[in-house]
């Protein structure tokens, strides 16, 4: 359970172009359901993302984790839930250019002290999930679009985070890849994963494996079922 | 964690983890990193050179000096140096405190074909026999002479005097016997006309250390144009030479480094955007700031840790194997060393450490410093 309560996040904050990206949300989401963050471009999905995701901090508010407060905890903390507790797929994938497939996808790991052989075994039970065994030990620029973006998800999901949060996830995709792309959520959903997806793809919106839509606009939620 | 398989504990697992990536980071970069390897290595090896030879060189010194006598008396004529007689000799030995006193026998001799001066001795203890000389490595090297060949002097009484190689020298110091050359009176005397009951120089053991000055002064007093020379004010003289080469060479040096220095620190902390991006990934997918650091570290010390070594490697190649070919003109410089001489190695363990701490350390904040600076910022830039 994530719970929002007035949070607000301001740019350029006690100056001139100050500007609240997010302007007063109160939101609890369930665990092990797909919300989806939909709304015109520049209305708070990205940001609200981040926060949610702890990759920064709310400038007014709070944001609780399974009851815990959150929003105020030291960068160590935040860095710590974003290891153990957050998966993210990023819009642009943001893949370490000149490492392959796998070790990208083993990256996030590294700091656990895990024998390798043992990551590296379940990395590659997650490439063979998403169909990516054949380009493990491709270079990842060598990848098409959607290679990349399940590359950027098997690295989401090697710490097994509790919560994955995908930013316009089908942005770079045909319709053919964004249809795999729900499929695999939807698989993901059926084991009890929670997923936070940010998206104005009318494709996603409709997707019959989102259970809730929230609707954003200026910053603030306008609609959220 | 760390459940099953591997024994290693999970903090080695983790560096493992970091020096992989570290490698792995170094090998993306390789063109940049190969440069500021070898510029580093450069400067490594440019410092160490400087250092090891001027010790190597103040150690001969010591070694030279040690073997000296407490005194030694030379006569003045005219304000050049002048031969010394029986009669000289017999006037000192009254001098109270005067122990011992050696006539000796040297004088420089100029080769035109190696176009070198070397030093003729006659030992005072067991010289060689006549017709026949003991030469020091260099001179051996420079004329390609072994034992049992001849060599030809020409002395000052214009005739050729050739004497066989009966030895060369396995000195501890070359530096000492490089360019020296043993012989009997007998021969030595024609060479470099010294008559009969005639010296070069005295040298004179003093009973009492700390009446060395003593005696000089009365030296002084039976004989005017005499000029004692002391081996404490030797000993002064050299290292204030070598100190002095040393230094000039050093500064001359540190323009150069000061150059090195900028572009090591100038390629090392340069965070390129693509590092800079890569940082805030490795932060946004949950590595600690110290994690990134530990990276970061390891790739400096890979880096900076095989460069001193192979720096310093190098210099010490350079100064004991190969004669010092950057070096040699510059901090030895005193002419009747002229034959090419090879300085048996000696390192100070102080000076390592020293060239160590300066050249590691610094190129490691280098490149740690940045990637802080870079670490500890929002990682929220990598969703946009
Ligand atoms: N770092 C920033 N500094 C200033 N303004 C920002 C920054 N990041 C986002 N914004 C602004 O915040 C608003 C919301 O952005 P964003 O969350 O990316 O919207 P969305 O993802 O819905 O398109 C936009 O107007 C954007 O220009
Ligand atoms: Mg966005």
């Amino acid at each position: 359970m994530i719970e929002l309560e007035g949070v607000r996040k301001i740019f350029n904050e006690g100056r001139s172009n100050a500007f609240a990206a997010i302007d007063g949300i109160d939101l609890a989401i369930r665990s092990g359901a797909v919300t989806l963050f939909t709304g015109p471009s520049g209305s708070g999905k990205t940001t609200l993302l981040t926060l949610i995701g702890c990759l920064a901090r709310p400038s007014e508010g709070r944001i609780r984790l399974d009851g815990r407060p959150v929003s105020g905890l030291p960068e160590r903390f935040l860095t710590e839930l974003r290891r153990t507790t957050f998966g993210f797929i990023f819009q642009r994938f943001n893949l370490i250019h000149g490492l392959s497939v796998l070790e990208n996808v083993i990256l996030p790991a590294a700091p656990l002290g895990i024998p390798r052989q043992q990551v590296v075994r379940s990395a590659l039970e997650i490439l063979e999930r998403l169909d990516l065994t054949r380009k493990a030990d491709s270079p990842v620029a060598w990848l098409s679009g959607g290679e990349a973006q399940r590359t950027a998800m098997a690295r989401a999901l090697i710490n097994r985070p509790r919560v994955l949060i995908a930013d316009e996830p089908t942005a770079n995709l045909d319709s053919r890849l964004a249809g795999e792309f729900l499929q695999i959520i939807a698989d993901l959903r059926a084991e009890g994963q929670t997923v936070l997806i940010s998206s104005h793809d009318p494709l996603v919106v409709r997707a019959p494996v989102v259970e809730r839509v929230v609707m954003l606009r200026d910053g603030r939620i306008v609609e959220s079922g | 964690m760390g459940r099953t398989g591997s024994l290693m504990s999970p903090w080695i697992e983790r560096q493992a983890a970091f020096i992989d990536h570290a490698v792995r980071a170094m090998g993306r970069r390789r063109a940049h990193q190969i440069g500021l390897w070898l510029v580093y290595t450069l400067l490594v090896f440019l410092l160490a050179s400087v250092m090891l030879f001027a010790h190597a060189l103040r150690h001969e010194a010591r070694l030279l000096l040690r073997d000296a006598p407490e005194l030694v008396v030379q006569r003045l004529e005219g304000g050049r140096h002048a031969l010394l007689s029986a009669a000289h000799l017999e006037s000192l030995r009254a001098i109270r405190g005067v122990g011992q006193i050696v006539p000796r026998l040297w004088g420089y001799y100029y080769d035109p074909i190696s176009r070198a001066n070397y030093t003729l001795m006659t030992p005072h203890d067991d010289p060689p026999p006549p017709g026949r000389m003991i030469i020091g490595a260099g001179i051996a090297r420079v004329r390609g002479l072994a034992v049992g060949d001849l060599f030809s002097l020409k002395g000052g009484d214009g005739k050729s005097h050739a004497l066989t190689v009966h030895g060369t020298f396995s000195s501890a110091s070359e530096l000492i016997s490089s360019d020296l050359i043993l012989m009997h009176e007998a021969d030595l005397r024609p060479l470099l006309s010294i008559p009969e009951g005639w010296y070069t120089d005295l040298a004179l053991t003093v009973a009492q250390p700390r009446e060395v000055a003593k005696v000089a002064e009365k030296v002084m007093q039976r004989l005017p144009e005499a000029r004692p020379i002391l081996r404490a004010e030797l000993l002064r003289t050299y290292h204030a030479l070598f100190d002095w080469r040393e230094g000039i060479l050093l500064t001359l040096l540190s323009v150069v480094l000061l150059a090195f220095v900028i572009l090591v620190w100038d390629k090392a902390s340069g965070l390129g955007a693509e590092e800079r991006r890569e940082i805030g990934i490795l932060k946004a997918i949950g590595w600690q700031t110290g994690e990134v650091l530990a990276m970061k570290l390891w790739e400096g010390a890979i880096l900076s840790l095989s460069a001193f070594l192979v720096g310093y490697v190098l210099a010490y190649l350079h100064i004991f194997v190969a004669p010092a070919p950057l070096l040699e003109a510059m901090l030895k410089g005193w002419a009747v060393l002229y034959p090419a001489f090879v300085l048996p190695p000696r390192v100070d363990g102080v000076q390592v450490l020293t060239l160590f701490f300066f050249t590691v350390f610094p190129f490691i904040a280098a490149m740690v410093i940045p990637a802080w600076k870079a670490a500890v910022t929002d990682p929220d830039a990598v969703m946009r």
